[in-house]
């Protein structure tokens, strides 16, 4: 880590040696830099001067929650932003998976139940199915862009399209005529929903909050510390020079959409037991907020670049900020504009560091 | 020389990048209906010098003077609307468009909103008649020859009625009678009043076409003489600027049994033909011949990143397979490509990570995580053994210059511990201090054993750094030389050989 200390002298020190124009130069350059934690400053004090309670306990657990929740699939699709691509199919693979999570983990006591014979599956089986099911996904995506280098854009628009056709299907099936899931078992909904740290401490976070730090932290290991990580920045990079270098181009860009596939997967299994009652538009959009939390978090689509850091920064940042539009009881319609300035002004400030200034 | 005529003056030109000062008070001085060459080594500043012309690069001090008015071009259409154009080495066409719509591209002759097809068709008959170019204007761009897109890009450069035109390395990809017929249009040109800038390493070529010549070395003027004053010696000594001895280090390496057995070589989606040779342990074995003669093909075949029909390759007497990079990478050979920025670099990464990743194996803790301290290491190591100027491990490389870039890269490779290393035009765009250490580098490692082959487009550097040299034609070897008792005439000879 730098030491914020000396990084701060040797700037100011810096600075000193700059003449006027420099500086006025170097000012802006700072604070655009920095412009969207400036924003984010400047929005949580006026949220507070509207309305305390965004800085209440309640609240923040809020937050930590639905950061929790979002985050495993922003880690999945950040990888595919390194490789200057993106996942579209990601919210519909979620709604697949939570779907078969959800159907596989009915009460038995449920009326209307959608396999009306099955018996109590074991929990870390259908979690192993969830994660399956979405990996298949990415690992067809992943597929197309290696084997037939098509821009993700593409595959993925196709696949999620292939993967609603699955998931309506799926609703439909049994007699259920596309009916909402719900009456799930009440140790699936203790398994996610549940309160470990709860009982022990009072303070109610969910276990799924304890299961994202793990994903967080196996993400980490991945991207840092693995050659899969260095050869997936060095493809994101630059994909000839990754070639020539004795990196599997095809291999590691396959496994970093079945990765992102898996993260899915995971969210499915999760989103199911958080929703309680779940149909096919579960998951809708949520690769919209993935995508643009990376983004916000320094995961450029230049490619090559990102860190694990900057996920959790971007989706805690979106998350407040969702979170704040509430307080300030801003209209869901006004949320929505509101959404799509910041995705607009954090890529272009994003941009501005790439750019080669003549 | 009478001030009056003089149609573009460039004066005191500076311009620094991060580590290189590419430019250092750079003059240029080109008379109406005269051929100006300028010349200069790789990385003597002359394309930098167009760029700051072009207003491709800003110019740090200096000026321009068209026609004894001050100038300064933001973009190249500017200057081309002003009556200066060039014709690019690497030509810069939207291949996908027609040849029509590459020369009225960005000022299409209109009537209202709507585009005058007609005055297009005509304009564009009336150019390409008088330049006796023979293209088929419908054509798409990507579907001509490259010499054919060349006299596009001269007929666009004629449409815009420019008074100064710019070629620069026109000749590369030309065959004979296409260099005949483009010199015809430049004598043309030149009679017209216009003047004409060239830019070229071929001295034949610019004693016979060139009226004055002015030469650069490291960004900086050298002298600017009559064409008909000079002669080759004359130019070399002004361009290297100091004896060829001290160009190269001494050689020290000694090449020992043979390692390296190429046989056959073909090419599946190249020209390569029946390449067969065979390389030494401790040998420097240098690749000469002409742009796209199939040197650069050569090592990639053998590395394994362009496909092989047949031939077979043999390390130590054993077969290797070399299939992809990575196999090749296991067989323990190495190359460092020819285009460093498309290539070789990952731009936006770290000294780090651009040092690593071919060598990722070395650094795993109990074959399961990346040991940071150990990559710490090597890349240290990559710094020091290199000498590379960079401020520190975390800085992204993009920001060295081109000749540190290059350290980086062998040190990738070095860590690699390779057997056999291949390099593509290794100095290609370093400046000349930093050429030596290569050299230096090079001739280390032989040293130590490796087989080194080594492609080049620079005579002198394959003379004094190669053991042997390989002459390569139209995919095929077409002979072998010694290199210490051969000429560059002799290896000219060689190259025309298949043309």
């Amino acid at each position: 880590m730098k030491n914020p200390i000396r990084s701060l002298q040797q700037t100011s020190a810096h600075y000193k040696t700059l003449d006027n124009k420099d500086r006025q130069a170097f000012v802006m350059d700072t604070l655009l830099n920095n412009a969207i934690y400036i924003i984010l400053i400047v929005f949580i004090v006026f949220t507070y001067t509207q309305n305390h309670n965004i800085i209440s306990s309640s609240s923040i657990i809020n937050i930590i929650n639905l950061t929790a929740a979002s985050l495993p699939m922003a880690l999945g699709i950040g990888g595919c932003i390194v490789l200057t691509g993106t996942d579209l199919s990601a919210g519909r693979t979620v709604g697949l998976t939570a779907a078969i999570s959800a159907t596989l983990l009915q009460s038995l006591t449920t009326t209307n139940k959608f396999f009306e014979n099955l018996g109590e599956l074991p929990i870390p089986l259908v979690l192993l199915a969830a994660l399956v099911v979405g990996g298949i996904v990415g690992l067809v995506n992943g597929f197309f862009v290696a084997r037939f280098q098509l821009h993700p854009f593409i595959v993925t628009l196709a696949t999620q399209l292939i993967v609603y056709g699955v998931c309506l299907m799926y609703y439909m099936a049994n007699g259920n005529n596309g009916q909402s899931i719900s009456g799930l078992s009440d140790a699936y909904k203790n398994c996610i929903t549940g309160s470990i740290i709860g009982s022990l401490t009072g303070i109610v976070i969910p276990n799924y909050v304890i299961y994202a730090v793990i994903v967080l932290i196996i993400m980490w290991f991945i991207w840092n510390k693995t050659t899969f990580g260095k050869n997936m920045f060095a493809v994101g990079s630059n994909p000839e020079a990754a070639n020539v270098s004795g990196v599997n181009v095809f291999f590691t860009t396959m496994m970093v959409h079945t990765l992102a596939g898996v993260t899915y997967g995971y969210t499915g299994f999760i989103e199911a037991a958080r929703i309680g009652s779940n149909t096919a538009n579960t998951g809708l959009n949520y690769e919209c907020d993935a995508i643009a939390a990376c983004v916000i978090g320094g995961v450029s689509f230049v490619g090559g670049t990102g860190t694990i850091g900057g996920v959790v920064l971007g989706v805690f940042l979106l998350r407040i900020i969702f979170v704040g539009l509430n307080f300030l009881s801003i209209s869901g319609n006004m949320q929505y504009i509101i959404k799509g300035i910041i995705i607009l002004l954090a890529c272009s400030i994003d941009m501005r560091k790439y750019l080669t200034r003549k | 020389m009478e001030h009056s005529d003089v149609l573009l003056e460039l004066k005191d030109i500076v311009k620094a990048f991060p580590g290189v000062k590419a430019l250092d008070h750079a003059q240029l001085r080109v008379r109406a209906g005269t051929v100006h060459a300028l010349m200069g080594e790789n990385g003597a500043g002359k394309s930098t010098l167009m760029k700051c012309l072009f207003g491709i690069y800003r110019k740090d001090e200096g000026t321009i003077l068209l026609e004894g008015k001050e100038v300064d071009f933001k973009t190249t259409k500017e200057a081309m609307e002003n009556g200066v154009s060039m014709v690019h080495q690497e030509l810069n066409q939207a291949l996908k468009r027609s040849v029509l719509d590459n020369l009225w591209l960005g000022r299409y002759p209109t009537t209202g909103i709507m585009v005058n097809e007609k005055k297009m068709r005509e304009d564009t008959k009336a150019v390409f008649d008088e330049l006796e170019i023979d293209v088929d204007m419908n054509q798409k761009m990507s579907e001509l020859p490259v010499s054919k897109r060349q006299m596009v890009e001269i007929a666009k450069a004629v449409s815009y009625h420019s008074k100064i035109i710019i070629f620069d390395e026109p000749t590369s990809s030309l065959t004979e009678a296409e260099v005949e017929h483009l010199f015809k249009i430049i004598n043309m040109l030149r009679d017209r009043g216009c003047g004409i800038v060239y830019i070229s390493h071929k001295m034949a070529e610019i004693l016979r076409i060139a009226d004055e010549v002015t030469v650069m070395r490291d960004g900086q003027w050298v002298a600017t003489e009559p064409a008909a004053e000079l002669d080759n010696a004359r130019l070399i000594k002004l361009m290297v600027g100091r004896e060829l001895s001290n160009q190269f280090p001494p050689k020290t390496n000694e090449p020992g049994e043979v390692t390296l057995e190429v046989e056959g070589l073909t090419g599946q989606y190249n020209m390569l033909q029946d390449v067969s040779f065979q390389a030494r342990k401790g040998e420097i074995l240098g690749f000469a011949g002409l742009d796209s003669s199939g040197r650069t093909e050569t090592l990639e075949s053998i590395f394994g990143i362009a496909t092989r029909h047949s031939g077979t390759i043999r390390l130590n007497g054993k077969e290797v397979p070399n299939k992809n990079s990575k196999q090749s990478l296991a067989a323990g050979f190495a190359l460092v490509t020819e285009e460093r920025r498309a290539t070789g670099i990952f731009g936006i990464r770290s000294i780090l990570d651009n040092t690593v990743i071919a060598s990722l194996k070395k650094y795993l803790a109990h074959g399961l995580w990346l040991d940071n301290n150990a990559m710490k290491k090597a890349t240290q190591w990559g710094i020091d053994a290199m000498d590379t100027k960079t401020p520190s491990q975390e800085t992204k490389i993009r920001s060295l210059s081109g000749g540190n870039q290059q350290k980086v890269i062998l040190a990738r490779w070095l860590l690699t511990n390779p057997k056999v290393l291949m390099l593509d035009e290794p100095t290609r765009g370093i400046d000349v201090g930093a050429k030596y250490e290569i050299y230096q580098l090079i001739i280390d490692q032989a040293k130590a054993g490796t087989t080194v082959l080594m492609v080049s487009s620079e005579m002198p550097e394959l003379l004094g750094v190669c053991d042997r040299i390989v002459v390569m034609s139209g995919g095929r070897v077409a002979g072998e030389v010694d290199a210490q008792n051969t000429t560059q005439e002799e290896i000219l000879t060689l190259a025309a050989k298949y043309v």
